[in-house]
């Protein structure tokens, strides 16, 4: 039995009617990804499969990004700080989502607890594009989005900081969703950076994430940040987008292209387009996120210090020296980031820095509303480029920098955000993304729905 | 003597409280095994967050409304990061008034015995660490233990001005705080270590000392007066005071520098992103000073209106148990308020201090039994024997077969005249102690104080 390029909604269906077994696809899927893990490096951790048929989702297994605690299942955030780290408890999403008959199929790779957006820095080695294995994924989710793109899983759960769960969608062809801020319950997730979060949902259609999406959002009263939002299907049918002009313009040549050419499409086929040349306060938004996040991150990540769990530390003279070293074991990019949330909070610059970042993002949020209103969405690509070949960003920050420009705004407006293919060049997708107001979920993703139908772009797909 | 300035910062457990302060743990932790009262929440791993207990919120506002505080409709809650093996996060949530924060209540007061006015700078909420244990003395110590069944109990604590001048003075602040948090349930009497407090004392106008962890009323006192002459002793030798911290040793009675100046904290605080505001409405204010009741003021008023008198009113003031039995009684038989007074200001009290009771019984009844036949209960032990029946909620009947004077004295001359030979020869003392005895085996001890009464008389009639 081959299910490549089986949707979620299509194994359930075929379940249900009785031409495939749950038994058939968990085995389908695990020794599938057995065989690839090997080379795309998507799965950190991989069980075998044992769950029950039963539920909403049959007993599917599904995967989960590593940063997300499984109860028994060991959760590294891909980190030799958490290398053996067992939870003992479940996130709210995972015992959501065994509620409703799933499992959990293995742990995906990820950036070292979620900063990075490449998929490179991982302390269990890059994942690997699985369109082209030379080239990057995108992160930081980057194993969830390996694992769907090259059919080692029906779905997966990712995060999304500052793009993490999009920007692997965007280069791996997949539909990567990330919810409002708090639709769903964050308890669980490793916590990166707490305000811009949000656990997210990497799937091969548009229809698949918003089954996941239904299953595992709403309040929790773990999460004090969480909310209800309304899942009731939105009646749209020609849906009226405005596109930020200056959005496209960062992008490159090819990006752009196929991103303009998208809009012909949409608009032929009765999508209102409007344009808007610039979101004035572009330029501030990358400083505001990542000023937030670091200083977030810093004091988040003071917790590792070897004592309850992860690497033991052999002989140390002090407790002071005993937490350096257990502190050693965190990679670059996390230690680059807890040093600059260190000085970031530190007397004197809490001010200048700090405080001016959270009154940059309430500004952002108020632009954005003011832009949005009367529109259904904003659509704008979600990567400037194309993946790059392994190891190529560490030696270019500007593309770095590229990387993370487009994707953070719906996280410091708690906006959701959804992006699907949207054009092809050579063995690559490129990504748009749909943006709309914090709890109007479902209308993002009935305007992605639309989209998807209208644009085509994977036409090998299965629905 | 040159003038000193003490000021305190006290740290009080809500022990009222049935969970600690952002989980679901219980709040009583004494005596458990180690460990064992903990949750993924109180030990800070990994994916946890915090949920706020709404009614430590209501606790913590009774306590500054009775210290006259002024609450802020929006306080916020912060971290502040240090590292140190008994906090498990390496950040405590706690509220802090500056960066934009607000604490729970601000600008209180409280008058001590001598009419001084010390005032109150501010109050807040935040999470007790666990705890090290050190096998034998922490210098020579093989190894550091930690119990996490304290983390997360939730404190309030209540920062005053530095206005006490002498170690006394301070030492009634911490008596009379003691018995406002009586006044409102939280009896730190019963709960070994749930009252702590940090000194800061300044000689002569010099830097300001700070003694981390001092417990109870005396001990604030006594390391007072062990920093009073220790920078005394410095000043008069020319020596400065360093602005430092120490520690309070309470075996040996005295201070210990415990961190230098270079570890001057730097707590780098920021606000903790997973827990919304506080808010306090008119409507909770209402609702908690009706819980409240009076202050010890506002009972000694009465008391004293009464025509108790001073010393008698303000021991009974002091304890809202002893007042609310005076209330009762006075309600049930107006006539047994001052005899009612003296049993609750000696006798009762005692009986509490001894047997450690924490309530008396809602009945008076049987203490109005008690108090009606008083007169003729024969000694002081019975009375106390009665009263601690009642405390136990035993059922207290009192049925002598008492004895007329009149009568009496027939009898005694009966019984004189039948042993007249016994006692003839005898000394006075003998023959009086030969006659109690058949006195008493006859009308039973409980009449006891009318026999030795009336057998006084006859004997000194018959001389």
């Amino acid at each position: 039995m081959n299910l490549e390029g089986y949707t979620l909604q299509l194994i359930l269906r075929e379940i249900e009617n009785g031409s495939l077994s749950p038994e058939d696809v968990n085995e389908f899927y695990y020794k599938r990804s057995v065989e690839l893990n090997s080379v795309l490096n998507a799965y950190i951790t991989l069980l075998e499969p044992r769950s029950r048929a039963e539920g909403d989702l049959k007993g599917i297994a599904i995967a989960i990004k590593d940063n997300i605690s499984t109860k028994g299942i060991r959760t590294t955030c891909a980190s030799k700080m958490l290398e053996n780290y067992v939870p003992p408890y479940d996130a709210t999403a995972v015992s959501s989502l065994k509620k409703h008959g799933g499992s959990v199929l293995g742990k995906t790779n990820m950036d070292e607890f979620a900063m990075g957006s490449s998929g490179e820095n991982s302390a269990f080695g890059p994942t690997r594009n699985p369109l082209n294995k030379e080239y990057v994924t995108g992160g930081s989710s980057s194993g969830s989005a390996a694992a769907v793109a090259a059919d080692m899983a029906p779905i997966a759960l990712g995060s999304d900081t500052g793009g993490s769960v999009r920007a692997p969608a965007s280069f791996t062809g997949i539909v990567g969703f990330k919810p409002s801020y708090g639709a769903i319950s964050r308890y669980g997730l490793i916590a990166y950076a707490n305000s811009l979060e949000v656990i997210g949902i990497l799937g091969k259609s548009v229809e698949d994430v918003k089954i996941l999406f239904k299953m595992i959002a709403g309040k929790d009263p773990m999460d004090s940040t969480s909310i209800n939002v309304d899942l009731k299907e939105k009646n749209i049918s020609k849906p009226n987008i405005l596109v930020i002009k200056s959005f496209v313009e960062l992008s490159s040549e090819e990006v752009k292209k196929e991103f303009y050419n998208s809009i012909g499409k949409l608009e032929s086929a009765g999508f209102g387009i409007s344009y808007v040349d610039k979101f004035s306060l572009t330029d501030y938004m990358l400083s505001s996120y990542y000023t937030i996040a670091c200083a977030e991150a810093s004091t988040n990540l003071s917790r590792y210090d070897g004592i309850r769990y992860g690497p033991k530390v052999e002989s140390a003279s002090n407790w002071r020296d005993y937490i350096s070293k257990a502190r050693s074991f965190f990679g670059p990019e996390v230690k680059a980031r807890i040093m600059m949330g260190t000085f970031i909070l530190s007397a004197g610059y809490y001010e200048t820095y700090y405080l001016r970042a959270l009154q940059l993002r309430k500004m952002i949020k108020q632009e954005f509303e003011k832009i949005i209103s009367g529109y259904d969405a904003v659509y704008v690509p979600t990567m400037p480029v194309l993946p790059w070949k392994i190891g190529k960003a560490i030696e270019d920050p500007k593309i770095a920098y590229a990387a993370d420009v487009l994707t953070v705004l719906p996280n410091l407006t708690g906006s959701p955000a959804i992006s699907i293919p949207v054009g092809k060049v050579r063995e690559f997708f490129v990504g748009g993304q749909f943006i709309g107001l914090r709890a109007e979920d479902m209308k993002v993703l009935k305007v992605a729905a639309i989209a998807e139908n209208v644009l085509q772009v994977k036409k090998n797909g299965r629905n | 003597m040159e003038e000193i300035k003490v000021g305190l910062e006290v740290h009080v457990q809500l022990v009222t409280l049935k969970t600690k302060l952002f989980c679901s743990c219980s709040s009583d932790y004494r005596g458990k095994p180690p460990n064992t009262n903990i949750c993924p929440v109180c030990t800070g791993l990994p994916g946890s967050m915090p949920t706020l207990n709404k009614k430590a919120v209501e606790e913590a506002l009774k306590v500054a409304l009775m210290l006259n505080a002024q609450p802020y409709e929006t306080s916020y809650f912060f971290r502040k990061t240090y590292f140190y093996p008994d906090l498990p996060k390496n950040f405590q949530i706690t509220q802090y008034d500056k960066a934009g924060g607000y604490p729970l209540a601000h600008d209180g007061y409280l008058k001590l015995s001598n009419g001084k006015t010390v005032r109150i700078e501010r109050i807040h909420l935040e999470e007790d660490p666990g705890r090290i244990y050190y096998e034998g003395s922490r210098a020579t110590a093989r190894y550091s233990l930690i119990d996490y069944n304290r983390s997360g109990i939730a404190l309030i604590e209540i920062v005053t001005a530095p206005d006490m001048s002498s170690p006394e003075e301070a030492r009634d602040f911490v008596e009379r705080l003691t018995t406002i948090l009586s006044d409102v349930g939280i009896n730190v009497k019963d709960y070994e270590g749930s009252l702590r407090v940090d000194v800061n004392v300044s000689y002569a106008g010099g830097e300001r000392v700070e003694v981390k962890n001092v417990t109870g009323a005396a001990s604030v006192e006594k390391a007072i007066i062990y920093e009073m002459f220790r920078q005394k002793t410095m000043y008069e030798k020319g020596i400065k005071v360093v602005r430092e911290t120490r520690a309070w040793d309470e075996k040996r009675r005295i201070t210990i520098a415990s961190r230098g100046k270079e570890f001057e904290a730097e707590y780098r605080y920021m606000p903790e992103p997973d827990l919304p505001p506080v808010t306090i409405t008119e409507s909770l204010i209402k609702k908690v000073k009706e819980e409240i009741g009076g202050s010890q003021e506002d009972r000694y008023r009465e008391l004293i209106n009464d025509g108790i008198n001073e010393e008698l009113a303000k021991k009974i003031s002091s304890d809202k148990n002893l007042f609310n039995v005076y209330e009762k009684i006075k309600f049930y038989e107006p006539s047994l308020k001052q005899l009612a007074a003296n049993v609750l200001a000696n006798e009762i009290s005692y009986l509490i201090k001894r047997y450690s009771i924490k309530t008396l019984p809602e009945d008076v009844s049987g203490l109005a039994e008690i108090l009606q036949n008083y007169r003729i209960i024969p000694d002081h032990e019975s009375v106390v024997a009665y009263l601690k029946k009642w405390i136990d909620g035993e059922k207290v009947k009192i049925s002598f077969k008492t004895v007329s004077a009149e009568n009496i004295q027939n009898d005694i001359m009966q019984i004189i005249s039948e042993n007249y030979e016994k006692i003839r020869n005898l000394e006075y003392n003998k023959k009086f102690e030969f006659l109690m005895g058949i006195l008493i085996k006859k009308f039973g001890k409980e009449n006891k104080k009318v026999l030795v009464e009336e057998l006084t008389k006859v004997l000194n009639k018959i001389k």
